[in-house]
């Protein structure tokens, strides 16, 4: 059983050189467009920025994996092979796609470019992996976070794809690129534009002594001032069904299954990676660190106890969840 | 194409409704409406197949007699071993088939025609190919495409048929996780199947009360009803050839009668939603993604 991959996010060239300091073994990164599921203000790199960071990556070992993962818009497809093209010149070690258009040009274009398959595809079963292999030569599938410890382990043995799961950060509570919310509210979504719960659509209005944030003009939250009130993306807000007002779809929580780590591991999982180039450099060093602090006390046989403890209050909301690993979850 | 009649297409049913529910509405259908292709088969939950695979089976049986186009429409998430399964099964079949997930293309002969649901993520004319090559004959594109972009797709994908999501609560997202369950303290396993209390869904609002989304089982749908009450002109222009109405509540055949009446141009888009509100819509309508805006928005035809 070889050691599994640590890949972290890299929302700028400083983020990059942050997280392979801290123990990284890949990056990624997407370019500065809508063509990359972070599309945020002040993120990402331009194509000369890329190719610096991946040379500079090589020179220590790590690889850079760029993401061209949002869906290409109608009539605009051009944008999208360009940034194929761009991470293909830059020397990246493999481009993590959703769209059948987008892998379709990687793969008749760029036959030496390894595929990954992103979790905005939300492949979730043998089939649709061996689908994405056999037509598109898919090498890793990146699993959305919808299955259980055992149901990935399953997996694992039913492909000859290499898997990768998220073990930390954001947790998208829909299956990924199947959720509509933040664009049936705002216009814009992550599969549309690459963004989720836009913040040029978020505002937040103090009354009565209570802090509510909106997004689209719809109550996410409400809270007494000085309560922790998370930003809003739509899935983690509290709602009212049937008389009750509660976090109906997820509470507040961040993912962090570093204690299971090595079921994981045992399920033959080829990386773990860790969610959120829009959180900067200070975040990825901490959760590099950490992770790769813990896949090392793995290969050594010894437990991840000790190092679960050491991202707390990292977490967005201030809580963890292992989330669907668990079954209990759904 | 400009001249062809827009067809009228009934989507599967995505509620949990009871067998009686389901044989009358069906029945209803097929004798007393005037349309061209009905779309049967569990999309949202494998839970659900069992109870309702009688009823539906009787259904095809009755729309078929009727003279009506029956395609068999696949699990949108599938979840289980017995999920896939069942896709397998669908997929590998010779008549036509919806696919509403990529694993039944592991299974779906190359070539055999297939139509694109509205839950596959195809959002350009590239992606739309890959599926043509494979066989698909028609798309029923994803409901966060505005016409224009529709119109692009179509215009760069000669000789597929497109679906347009015209009618009913847009299915916004899937989980893992069940929601009816988690409202009443269950677990998806031992979830009771709750979700058939609501026949349009659980109505979701915001604290201050404001209707928002609807949820079913593990899909969320907005709780605004889209009504592409667009100029049938620019329907056409844009290469629709077929509105997709999707079950609901209320009278349904009302809401047939108007779609077809206003795809031959006998009714205008104001005709069109003034007949479609009278005939009992869960929300109110929406049409702000066929404009290229926010899904819930309303821009009524001027």
């Amino acid at each position: 059983m070889g050691s599994i991959e640590l890949v972290c996010p890299a929302g700028s060239p400083a983020m990059l050189r942050a997280a392979i300091e801290a123990g990284a073994d890949s990056v990624y990164c997407g370019l500065r467009d809508e063509t990359n599921a972070r599309n945020f203000p002040g993120l990402n790199f331009s194509p000369a920025e890329m190719k610096a960071a991946v040379a500079w990556a090589h020179d220590r070992g790590a690889k850079v994996l760029v993401a061209v993962n949002t869906f290409a818009r109608a009539g605009g497809v051009d944008a999208w092979r360009a940034s194929v093209d761009s991470a293909a010149v830059a020397g990246a070690d493999a481009i993590i796609v959703a769209d059948l258009g987008v892998l379709a040009y990687a793969h008749a274009q760029h036959p030496g470019l390894r595929l990954h398959l992103s979790v905005q595809a939300a492949a979730g079963t043998a089939e649709a992996i061996a689908f994405y292999a056999q037509a598109y030569g898919v090498k890793r599938v990146v699993l959305p976070r919808v299955l259980s410890a055992p149901e990935i382990a399953a997996l694992v043995r039913q492909t000859d794809v290499e898997v990768e799961a998220f073990v930390y950060g954001g947790l998208c509570v829909m299956a990924e690129g199947r959720c509509a919310l933040s664009s049936y509210a705002t216009g814009k979504s992550p599969n549309l534009t690459g963004v989720c719960s836009p913040p040029d659509s978020v505002s937040l209005e103090e009354t009565d002594g209570l802090l509510t944030p909106r997004l689209g003009g719809f109550m996410i939250d409400q809270v007494a001032p000085g309560a922790a009130a998370g930003y809003p993306t739509l899935c983690k807000g509290r709602f009212e069904a049937e008389g009750t007002a509660s976090h109906l779809f997820e509470d507040p929580t961040s993912l962090n299954a570093m204690a299971l780590l090595a079921e994981l591991r045992t399920a033959g999982v080829r990386a773990v990676k860790i969610e959120g180039r829009q959180r900067g450099k200070a975040y990825v060093a901490r959760v590099a660190a950490a992770f790769r602090a813990a896949l090392d006390a793995l290969d050594r046989g010894e437990t991840t106890a000790p190092y679960e403890a050491r991202l707390t209050g990292l977490a967005e909301g201030g809580r963890e969840t292992a989330g669907a690993y668990r079954k209990t979850w759904r | 194409m400009s001249g062809a009649a827009i067809e009228i297409a009934l989507g599967p049913l995505l509620f949990n409704w009871s067998a009686e529910r389901i044989a009358d509405f069906y029945a209803a259908v097929a004798e007393e409406s005037d349309l061209d292709r009905v779309y049967l088969g569990e999309v949202v939950c494998g839970k659900r197949e069992p109870f309702i695979s009688g009823p539906l089976a009787e259904a095809a049986d009755r729309l078929a007699r009727a003279g009506k186009t029956v395609v068999w429409s696949t699990l949108a998430l599938p979840a289980t071993p017995r999920d896939r399964r069942g896709i397998a099964q669908m997929a590998a079949g010779e008549g036509l088939v919806e696919i509403n997930d990529i694993s039944a293309l592991a299974h779906r002969p190359l070539g055999a025609p297939f139509v694109a649901g509205p839950l596959l993520n195809i959002y350009n004319e590239a992606a739309a190919r890959e599926l043509m090559t494979r066989g698909c004959v028609r798309l029923c594109p994803n409901v966060e495409l505005s016409l224009p972009a529709i119109g692009r797709l179509a215009q760069a994908c000669p000789g597929l048929e497109i679906e347009l999501f015209a009618y009913g609560r847009l299915p916004l997202a899937l989980s893992g996780r069940c929601y009816h369950a988690r409202v009443q303290g269950l677990h998806k396993d031992s979830c009771q199947l709750v979700c058939d209390r609501d026949p349009d869904g659980l109505a979701v609002r915001t604290l201050e009360g404001q209707d928002f989304l609807a949820v079913n089982g593990v899909q969320t749908l907005s709780h605004g009803v889209q009504t592409a009450d667009l100029p049938i002109a620019d329907l056409r222009a844009a290469g629709i050839g077929a509105l997709r109405l999707s079950p609901h509540t209320g009278d349904m055949l009302k809401v047939i009668a108007a779609f077809r009446g206003f795809s031959q141009g006998r009714l205008s888009p104001q005709d069109l939603a003034a007949q479609v509100r009278e005939a009992g819509p869960p929300g109110p309508l929406v049409n702000g993604y066929l404009h290229g805006r926010a899904g819930v928005d309303w821009a009524p035809a001027s």
